[in-house]
């Protein structure tokens, strides 16, 4: 074919426009070649033959939904920059001494971070510890152990769990969870677990553990679901192969399916974290809200987004709101973070939607 | 087969069971309490009435049941079109780099934290207006519903064969009727089902509501105006020293998870029955 085209004309890279006239002879393919190209002067040929008038509406619809696009775009960055600006006192202030400051002290108009940061990490990580062996369990039981009939079922159940508002969640923990940690989880940990100096002091039901075991339930659905995901995706094959070669279920299910899952899962529980460390509500429901960095988990403490809550609308002076956006741009941050590091693990196993169709 | 090898196997299917159990028992705790304790509180007067003063006996929280109607409806009519729209984007148009980038910024939303948009909105509708409103709630609200509206959407436009589009196109149908009339309209049932997941999530939204909408204790339809939130007014009465208020958190608690699980069972039923089942 080379030898054959004109050497006056060298041949086009193969556009996509180019490749169905491959049959065409030399002699017209290079006479053509000159213009757009057949296809596409066809193309334009025919669409000159649709008048004006039904052309407009197209452009206008692609704009329509151009602009609905762009308007996605145009609220993070509005987000970013209204968090960025209006804290900017603070940030001018204090500057980094703000993360690791210990007092907040809206008085005298002194503000470190260090409580809620502490409390926000401590929160999660206790969640996230609860959250994670049960989440997987939960998944394995729904994908391998469960009958057929239930599968459906639990699996509803569980995503039922992610649908009730935090702040339902809130009440139940000061209203059940609470009483039932002072009078009975509480004593029994400080008989038992005491010496840890994690399980001592005053016991109030409200406080760290508490925060940390609501937030686990709420984490579970996140972390279950995106677990039974990757295992689905996990082929039988694989299943059936490990089966053949004599392992017991578990067996199966740690060799052949858990081993290839582990990096979703991984994405999975950093999900979770996400989650968890933006949650508001029930935290501050149920956390004690004081800024303090107490050892023992029956003390109360203090979250990121809790003092936000609890105290935006309270705050007198610029400084003090100012503060308060300053922690909400830092919370933002870290699950900009969190989140896009879970997505790219998640991702990478299940070949994510976006990628595949991008 | 060794008897570690047998044990193992069986106590990995009994944590396995245990956790399922464990993870359930919570789930219907909280539904048990909810009918237990906010079942009795549900009256004529809960439902019709406005609250009453810290202390007194009494009152409802109509105008909270109403001012969750009216933030709804804003974010409703904010957050469906765009989200919708960018969906249509996605998955019609956004096939390139711009796409990416417009699915990932609708990721991001998606992760931000409620309390974080809840900022965002106070500085840029309530500022301006120099006071609370039911519109800020409702431009909080609807930003967090775009992302979920238009990924699902995305993902059902995705999922209608291009030979359909391809047939239309082939009538000599314009492209905005083909997407409009042809694809939106196989899609429907998945776009539905993603926009009522995205109501059901920020139908209990709270921490968003907390500086945009603030609540209110009397009647109000003006969305200018504080307004009073079913959800808000839980977090209130929740953490109040009253038992009366106590009680009355628990009814709007139940009031609020049924017009939550309301709309998730809806989707469910509809869905199941329509095309895109499993959507």
């Amino acid at each position: 074919m080379p030898d054959n085209v004109n050497p006056m004309n060298p041949p086009e890279p193969p556009g996509q426009l180019q490749k169905p006239m491959t049959s065409i002879p030399p002699l017209a393919q290079a006479d053509k070649r000159r213009e757009p190209g057949i296809a596409a002067a066809g193309l334009k040929k025919i669409r000159n033959t649709i008048p004006r008038s039904s052309r407009i509406p197209d452009a206008t619809f692609g704009v329509i939904i151009l602009v609905s696009a762009i308007s996605v775009f145009a609220i993070v960055v509005l987000v970013v920059w209204e968090l960025v600006d209006k804290s900017r006192l603070s940030l001018h202030q204090f500057g980094l001494s703000f993360f690791y400051g210990h007092d907040w002290d809206p008085v005298n108009g002194n503000f470190g971070a260090v409580p809620f940061v502490y409390g926000t990490l401590v929160s999660s990580f206790l969640a996230l510890l609860l959250a994670v062996p049960l989440a997987i369990g939960v998944a394995v039981y729904i994908t391998e152990i469960c009958p057929q009939r239930l599968r459906a079922i639990i699996s509803f159940l569980v995503e039922l769990l992610a649908a009730i508002p935090s702040v339902i969640y809130g009440l139940w923990g000061i209203f059940v969870l609470a009483p039932l940690l002072r009078t009975y989880v509480e004593p029994f940990l400080a008989r038992t677990l005491g010496w840890t100096g994690f399980f001592s002091g005053p016991m109030y039901g409200l406080g760290m553990l508490a925060a940390g075991i609501i937030m686990a339930i709420m984490v579970v659905p996140v972390i279950a679901s995106i677990t039974r995901e990757v295992m689905t995706a996990v082929p039988q094959n694989q299943r059936e192969a490990v089966l053949a070669l004599g392992a017991t279920r578990w067996e199966m299910i740690r060799i052949g399916v858990l081993r290839n899952a582990r990096i979703g899962i991984v994405g999975g529980i950093i999900l979770g974290l996400g989650r968890a460390l933006g949650e508001t509500m029930a935290v501050t429901m149920v956390i004690g809200n004081r800024p303090e960095v107490a050892k023992s988990l029956f003390a109360p403490g203090y979250t990121m987004a809790s003092v936000i809550a609890n105290e935006f609308t309270e705050a007198t002076g610029d400084l003090y709101l100012s503060a308060l956006i300053e922690i909400g741009l830092a919370l933002f941050i870290v699950t900009l973070v969190v989140n896009a590091l879970a997505r790219l693990l998640v991702w990478s196993i299940t070949g994510g939607t976006a990628r595949v169709r991008a | 087969m060794s008897l570690w090898r047998r044990f193992a196997n069986q106590g990995a299917t009994a944590f396995a069971t245990i956790a399922a159990v464990l993870v359930l028992v919570p789930l219907l705790a909280i539904f048990a309490y909810l009918v237990l304790k906010g079942l009795g509180s549900v009256n004529m007067a809960f439902l019709t009435q406005t609250p009453k003063p810290p202390g007194e006996v009494g009152g409802g929280m109509a105008n909270a049941i109403v001012g969750t109607g009216l933030i709804l409806a804003v974010a409703s009519v904010i957050g469906l079109p765009l989200g919708i729209g960018s969906g249509i984007y996605l998955a019609e148009y956004g096939r390139n780099r711009f796409g990416d980038l417009i699915r990932f910024t609708a990721d991001v939303l998606n992760g931000v934290p409620s309390i974080v948009i809840g900022i965002a909105a106070y500085s840029l509708v309530v500022v301006p207006q120099k006071h609370f409103s039911a519109f800020s709630g409702g431009v909080a609200l609807g930003i967090m519903m775009i992302p979920t509206v238009a990924r699902a959407t995305e993902e059902m436009l995705l999922m209608v064969p291009n030979v359909v589009r391809e047939a239309a196109l082939g009538l000599g149908i314009p492209k905005w009727r083909t997407t409009l009339s042809i694809s939106l309209r196989t899609a429907s049932a998945g776009v539905i089902t993603g926009c009522m997941l995205a109501f059901a999530r920020v139908a209990g939204e709270t921490a968003p509501l907390l500086f945009t909408a603030f609540g209110n204790q009397f009647w109000n339809l003006k969305l200018n105006q504080p307004t009073a939130a079913l959800s808000l007014q839980v977090f209130t009465y929740a953490i109040s020293p009253y038992d009366d208020w106590h009680k009355q958190a628990w009814a709007g608690a139940l009031v609020l998870i049924i017009l939550i699980v309301g709309a998730v069972a809806a989707v469910r039923v509809t869905t199941s029955r329509g095309m895109m089942k499993g959507a």
